[in-house]
C-alpha cells in the first residue's frame, strides 16, 4: 500500500470494513459448516468415532465409494484426453456443438441424471425387460451407481484439458511427427509432458465428486445396505436413523476428502498456475 | 476404408497431427452412450406422454408448489450470491491482507464438499439446539425445516460460481481507466459504480446464472434442511424422486422435463439480457 493516497483504491476505512464484512461471511457460510462435521463426529467420544467408521456397513460403503470412484474416474480421463485431442489439436466441423454438448451434464440436475438411467435400464425402462431376461442387473445395483457417476463427473477432465491445450497449439506436435516420431509417441512424449498439471487438476476435481455425488446416485442405488450403499449414501441412511454420531463420522471422512481436494487444488494453481488452462488465475 | 478416409478429410482441415480419427471417434461413441442416448430416452419419455397429460402432471397443485419453491428459492439464493460474491471477488482480488490466499482457496470449499455432508452441517448448525440456530431462535427467526434453511443451503452450494466467473475479470480490468475517471473529477465509489461495475456485469450475469443452473437443481445439501413439508417447503427434484419411489416414472418424467424447460428458458433470458449489454456498453 502506498502513503499517498491511490486514486484507483478505496479509503483505507472501507478496505478494512470490506475484508472484515467478507472474511465474517465465509466464516459464518464456510467455515462454521466444514467445523461442525468433526465436532459432531467427535460429540461421543474418539472411541465412538472409531467404532462407527469400522463398522462393517460403514466399510462396505468406503469400499464402494472406492470401487466406484477407481472406475468413473479413469473412464473420464480416458474421454478427457480424447476429447481434448480432437478439439484443440484439429478443426472440423461441429466442433464447438461437441464443446457444448460434453458441458451438459454439469447443467442437469443430480436427481434428473440418474432419473435417465432408470428410464433406460429399469424394470419399466426401455431396456427392461431385455436386461431382465437376460438376468443383467444394473438400476438398484453397481453399474447404475457406476453409469450415474460417470454421467455427473463426465466434463471435468475434457473442462479442464481443452482450453489448455487449444492454448499449447500443435507447434511442438508438429515438430516431433516432422523428426520422425510416431504419433503416440508424440503424445507420450511431448503432449502428456505439457498437460500432466492440468490432467492432474482435472482428475481431482473429477475424483472429489465421484467419491461425493449423492443426488445421482441416490436415484439408482435402491440403498440395498452393504451392497448398493457408497458413503454419502450412508451417511443419509444413518442421519435417518438418528444415528448421528456415526452419520457425522463417515461425513468427517468425505469432509478431510474434500479438504485433501482444496489444498492439493490450491497448491497446483500456486505452483503450476502458468502450466494449467490460461483463463486460472495464477496470482 | 477409402470412402471413411474421404468423409474424414471433409470433415476437418488439413493437419499434419494423427489420430483425428480415433480420438473423435471414441469421444463420439462415449458422448453418444453416456449423454445423448440416456437424455434423448428422458426426452422420448416426455414426448410420449403427450402435451395434456404433461400438463395434467405439471399444473397439479403439488408439482407447481414444488417447482414454486425450487425456482422462487434459488432465483433469491442467486440474488444474495451474486450480491455476496461481487463482495468476496473484489476484495480477494483488490486487497492485500494476511490470510486472502486462505480465504481464496476456501472459496471452493462448496465445490469440494460433498453434498450430503453439508446438508447434515447446515442443519446441525441451523436447528433450534444448533450454533446458530439457537442464536436465531432467540430473534424469533426458525431456519431449519422452512423455506429459509433451504435458501440458505441454496446460497452455500452457489457462492464459488459467481466469485469464480468475476475473479479473472476483475483483474484484467484496466488501472488507467480508473485513473482517467479520477482525473475527469470522479469520486471513489462513483468510479466504481459507473464505471467498474458495468464493465462486469456480463461476467456477473453469467456467475449469477450459473449459481442460478445449480441451485435449481441442487437435491443432498437441501433435502436434510428443508423439514420437506409438501407444498411449503418440498422442493421439484424431491418430488422427482417420490414419483420414483411410487413406481410412477411418468410423474417423474413429467417433472424432470418441466424443470429442464424452465431453467433453459431462464438460461436463454439471461443469455440474450447478456448479449443485449454486453451490445449497449460497447464490448466485443
Amino acid at each position: 500500500m502506498s502513503k499517498h493516497r491511490d486514486v484507483t483504491q478505496e479509503r483505507r476505512l472501507v478496505q478494512c470494513l470490506l475484508i472484515a464484512g467478507v472474511a465474517l461471511f465465509l466464516a459464518i457460510f464456510l467455515v462454521l459448516p466444514l467445523v461442525i462435521v468433526f465436532v459432531e463426529a467427535f460429540r461421543n467420544g474418539v472411541r465412538t468415532y472409531f467404532e462407527a467408521l469400522t463398522d462393517p456397513e460403514s466399510l462396505a460403503a468406503i469400499r464402494l465409494t472406492l470401487l466406484v470412484a477407481a472406475i468413473a474416474v479413469p473412464a473420464n480421463l480416458l474421454f478427457g484426453i480424447a476429447a481434448s485431442w480432437a478439439i484443440a489439436k484439429f478443426d472440423f466441423h461441429g466442433k464447438s456443438v461437441l464443446n457444448t454438448l460434453i458441458d451438459l451434464p454439469f447443467s442437469v440436475s443430480p436427481v434428473i441424471s440418474g432419473l435417465i438411467y432408470v428410464l433406460l435400464f429399469g424394470a419399466q425402462g426401455v431396456l427392461g425387460p431385455w436386461l431382465e431376461a437376460h438376468g443383467v442387473q444394473i438400476i438398484f445395483a453397481v453399474p447404475g451407481i457406476v453409469l450415474a457417476t460417470i454421467f455427473v463427473t463426465f466434463p471435468f477432465v475434457a473442462r479442464e484439458l481443452i482450453p489448455l491445450m487449444q492454448q499449447q497449439g500443435t507447434r511442438e506436435e508438429e515438430m516431433a511427427l516432422s523428426l520422425g516420431a510416431s504419433g503416440f509417441k508424440t503424445f507420450l512424449l511431448v503432449t502428456l509432458p505439457n498437460i500432466k498439471w492440468g490432467l492432474l487438476y482435472g482428475v481431482l476435481l473429477c475424483n472429489a465428486r465421484a467419491m461425493g455425488e449423492f443426488g445421482a446416485v441416490s436415484v439408482v442405488s435402491g440403498h440395498i445396505r452393504g451392497v448398493t450403499n457408497t458413503m454419502p449414501l450412508h451417511v443419509e441412511i444413518l442421519y435417518n436413523e438418528y444415528s448421528f454420531a456415526a452419520a457425522f463420522a463417515v461425513a468427517s471422512l468425505l469432509a478431510m476428502l474434500a479438504l485433501i481436494t482444496l489444498v492439493m487444488k490450491s497448491l497446483l494453481e500456486w505452483r503450476f498456475g502458468a502450466e494449467l488452462a490460461a483463463r486460472k488465475r495464477h496470482p | 476404408m477409402s470412402g471413411r478416409r474421404n468423409w474424414l478429410q471433409r470433415l476437418r482441415q488439413e493437419s499434419a497431427i494423427p489420430g483425428f480419427g480415433l480420438a473423435l471417434g471414441y469421444s463420439l461413441t462415449w458422448l453418444g452412450l453416456i449423454v445423448l442416448v440416456p437424455l434423448a430416452v428422458l426426452v422420448l419419455r416426455a414426448l410420449e406422454l403427450g402435451p395434456s397429460e404433461l400438463w395434467r402432471i405439471i399444473s397439479d397443485d403439488r408439482t407447481r408448489a414444488a417447482l414454486r419453491v425450487s425456482f422462487g428459492l434459488s432465483f433469491l439464493a442467486a440474488v444474495v450470491n451474486g450480491i455476496a460474491g461481487l463482495a468476496v471477488a473484489w476484495v480477494l482480488v483488490r486487497y492485500r491482507f494476511p490470510g486472502r490466499r486462505l480465504l481464496d482457496a476456501l472459496v471452493d470449499l462448496p465445490f469440494a464438499l460433498p453434498t450430503a455432508v453439508a446438508g447434515i452441517a447446515l442443519t446441525a448448525l441451523y436447528a433450534p439446539n444448533g450454533w446458530l440456530g439457537s442464536l436465531l431462535k432467540m430473534i424469533g427467526i426458525k431456519v431449519a425445516y422452512t423455506p429459509l434453511g433451504i435458501f440458505i443451503a441454496l446460497v452455500f452450494i452457489g457462492l464459488p460460481f459467481v466469485v469464480r466467473t468475476l475473479q479473472p475479470v476483475l483483474e484484467d480490468i484496466d488501472h488507467e481507466i480508473e485513473e482517467a475517471a479520477a482525473t475527469l473529477g470522479a469520486r471513489r465509489w462513483q468510479t466504481v459504480f459507473q464505471v467498474l461495475l458495468p464493465t462486469v456485469f456480463p461476467a456477473w450475469l453469467t456467475g449469477f446464472a450459473l449459481a442460478l443452473a445449480r441451485a435449481v437443481g441442487e437435491y443432498g445439501s437441501v433435502i436434510f434442511i428443508a423439514g420437506n413439508i409438501p407444498y411449503v417447503s418440498e422442493i421439484a427434484p424431491l418430488l422427482i424422486v417420490i414419483r420414483l419411489e411410487e413406481f410412477n416414472y411418468a410423474g417423474a418424467t413429467a417433472i424432470a422435463t418441466a424443470m429442464l424447460f424452465i431453467a433453459f428458458v431462464l438460461l436463454l433470458i439471461i443469455n440474450l439480457l447478456q448479449v443485449w449489454t454486453r451490445r449497449r456498453l460497447g464490448h466485443v
